[in-house]
């Protein structure tokens, strides 16, 4: 399997966030780097878009429901021609369209503007529950955080993608292990996460979230249970500020933002691991 | 107003294939001609508002127009954020429907008491609120609640209202259009929602007063009718509003925050409804439209009051 442009869009997703983040002093770099190589492989290889019409109708759907990660969708979203690389730079900035939890206004390929937890998932589900009404083939993603399975929401959504067979429906979990005060565990604890999401009806894969091959797999097999009548959640297992030593595993770079010293650090940390 | 909803909403649906109803595991008996001629236009949430409201409005943006059905405060105050953000700000559309308007269910409890839910809607941009007064009424704003672009909200009595209307005679109802029931001289009582019939009560006890009051219902509180209550202005020395709701931020608030921005002379704007309370009352509607003073004689007495003739 060649994973090489997903490796390689991983690691400008990177690149653009730590840039993106810092010159705007805005935080949550780390939830952007757990998410990014699984964001990759999405954008690379698996979605079905045209960046030249970003409404195409018979387009995959894709939604962060964890929308505090925006600048890792608009810096993929910009590597993969939907609007200029240039404009990142532009992140939560006075007047710009790129705000910090990711907007879909004036924005291409943003299906839907998240940043209330719990909130992109039903919508995304929505948008599933249109598609098998209009019986069309496309799939709808949904990237969901772990603190945000706190929101009830989120279960409500389980229940009844599941009661309306939604096997359009590709959930992604970016389970990092650490929430904004603490880690998961020691917050609301969700394992075992997947013996929940199997509880509930949905059809469950369990990945590495930063192995790229087995991303890949994991998403084909996500595709391949249209038809099955499950839902389906990919749970990633990640680590949070991933690619940045001093960022992994840390609850504090959820909030940080790297400036100085530390934007150097992690710039070149970052870059010893080109792929 | 119920029946009446259902039966414009069937008729709409015959002829718009997106339309699609979505309940939240409410509507036994009142929803179930719907079911039976669009079962595939329809969808029960369950008792789920905050993703019933979120996934809707993610159907909306795939281009279904959803109509959200349930009552009292559960497709509003319970997902209020769920319809500013996953809603209104992405101009989908979704039409919200709450049965069950004021003290409908008055013997449920506070809980089924919808009294906050026009003060909540208003104030979110972008959304459109309709409170017919009774089944003609209703049958008039449907048009422009189900068909017009973007989030509308539509709160509605159960049923068995007087009608205040000839049937038929609101044809062509524009969204945003008060409605003048009879003139008056002396002051205008203005209603929003099915309180109308105290209203017309209250102006017909104090004909013997020697005081001439006119009524005006408005089926659409957001956007408020200003050319209508700018004419009034320069008329009355005093506006009565009446709602089956709280005085606070509801049709009143919306009344006054017109009538303060005017120029020169205007008139006092006197505000009858909940004041700023919750009931803690067991009764059924007309009771407790009695105990809070909201019926024609409680009406009657106030306008006295206000107007130096108590």
């Amino acid at each position: 399997m060649n994973c090489q442009k997903s490796l390689d869009l991983a690691y400008k997703i990177r690149l653009h966030a730590l840039e993106m983040t810092s010159r705007g002093g805005t935080s949550h770099i780390a939830s952007i780097f757990s998410m990014a190589d699984l964001v990759a492989v999405l954008y690379a290889d698996v979605l079905r878009y045209d960046p030249r019409n970003p409404r195409m109708p018979g387009r995959d759907r894709l939604l962060l429901s964890k929308g505090h990660a925006g600048a890792g969708i608009y810096a993929a979203l910009a590597e993969s021609g939907f609007f200029p690389v240039e404009e990142l730079l532009t992140h939560c900035q006075n007047g710009s369209r790129l705000s910090g939890h990711v907007s879909h206004k004036g924005v291409p390929g943003v299906e839907a503007s998240t940043g209330s937890l719990g909130q992109g998932l039903p919508m995304a589900m929505g948008m599933a529950m249109a598609a098998k009404l209009n019986h069309e083939d496309h799939r709808i993603y949904c990237i969901i955080g772990d603190g945000e399975c706190d929101e009830g929401a989120i279960w409500e959504s389980a229940l009844i993608a599941h009661q309306y067979k939604l096997d359009n429906f590709i959930v992604t979990i970016d389970f990092n292990k650490i929430q904004s005060l603490a880690p998961v565990e020691e917050t609301i604890a969700l394992e075992p996460l997947d013996e929940k999401w199997r509880a509930f009806g949905w059809h469950v894969i369990r990945v590495d979230g930063h192995d790229h091959e087995a991303l890949h797999r994991a998403y084909e097999e996500a595709r391949g249970a249209m038809g099955g009548g499950k839902p389906v959640v990919v749970i990633a297992d990640t680590v949070k500020g991933k690619g940045v030593s001093f960022m992994e595993h840390s609850v504090l770079w959820h909030y940080r933002t790297a400036r100085g010293e530390e934007y150097e650090a992690a710039l070149k940390e970052l870059e010893a691991g080109k792929p | 107003m119920r029946d009446t909803f259902t039966r414009c909403l069937e008729a709409y649906a015959q002829t718009h294939p997106e339309l699609v109803l979505v309940t939240g595991d409410l509507g036994f008996g009142v929803l179930f001609p719907y079911m039976k001629k669009f079962p595939d236009r329809f969808i029960n949430a369950g008792i789920s508002e905050q993703a019933m409201m979120s996934m809707a409005a993610g159907m909306a943006l795939e281009g279904k127009t959803v109509v959200v059905y349930s009552i009292g405060n559960f497709p509003t105050l319970r997902c209020l954020e769920q319809i500013r953000n996953c809603c209104a700000y992405h101009e989908a559309n979704v039409k919200i429907v709450c049965v069950g308007a004021g003290f409908v269910y008055g013997t449920l409890g506070m809980t089924h008491h919808a009294t906050e839910d026009m003060s909540a809607l208003r104030i979110l941009p972008g959304v459109k609120v309709y409170a017919p007064a009774d089944g003609v009424e209703t049958e008039a704003v449907m048009g422009p609640f189900l068909s017009e672009p973007g989030v509308a909200y539509l709160r509605i009595g159960r049923g068995g209202e007087p009608h205040f209307h000839e049937d038929g005679s609101l044809a062509g109802y524009r969204c945003g259009q008060a409605l003048e029931q009879f003139p008056g001289t002396d002051a205008y009582i203005l209603t929003a929602g099915g309180i109308l019939g105290s209203a017309v009560e209250a102006a017909h006890l104090l004909e013997a007063d020697g005081l001439h009051i006119g009524v005006a219902s408005f089926p659409t509180v957001k956007p408020l009718d200003e050319a209508y209550l700018a004419a009034l202005c320069g008329r009355v020395p005093v506006l009565f509003t009446l709602e089956e709701h709280t005085i606070v931020g509801g049709f009143g608030g919306a009344v006054c925050e017109y009538v303060c921005g005017l120029t020169g002379p205007r008139p006092r704007v006197v505000r009858l409804g909940l004041n700023d309370t919750y009931c803690s009352i067991v009764g059924n509607q007309s009771y407790l439209e009695k105990h809070f003073g909201l019926d024609g004689e409680g009406v009657a007495r106030r306008v006295r009051q206000e107007l130096g003739r108590a």
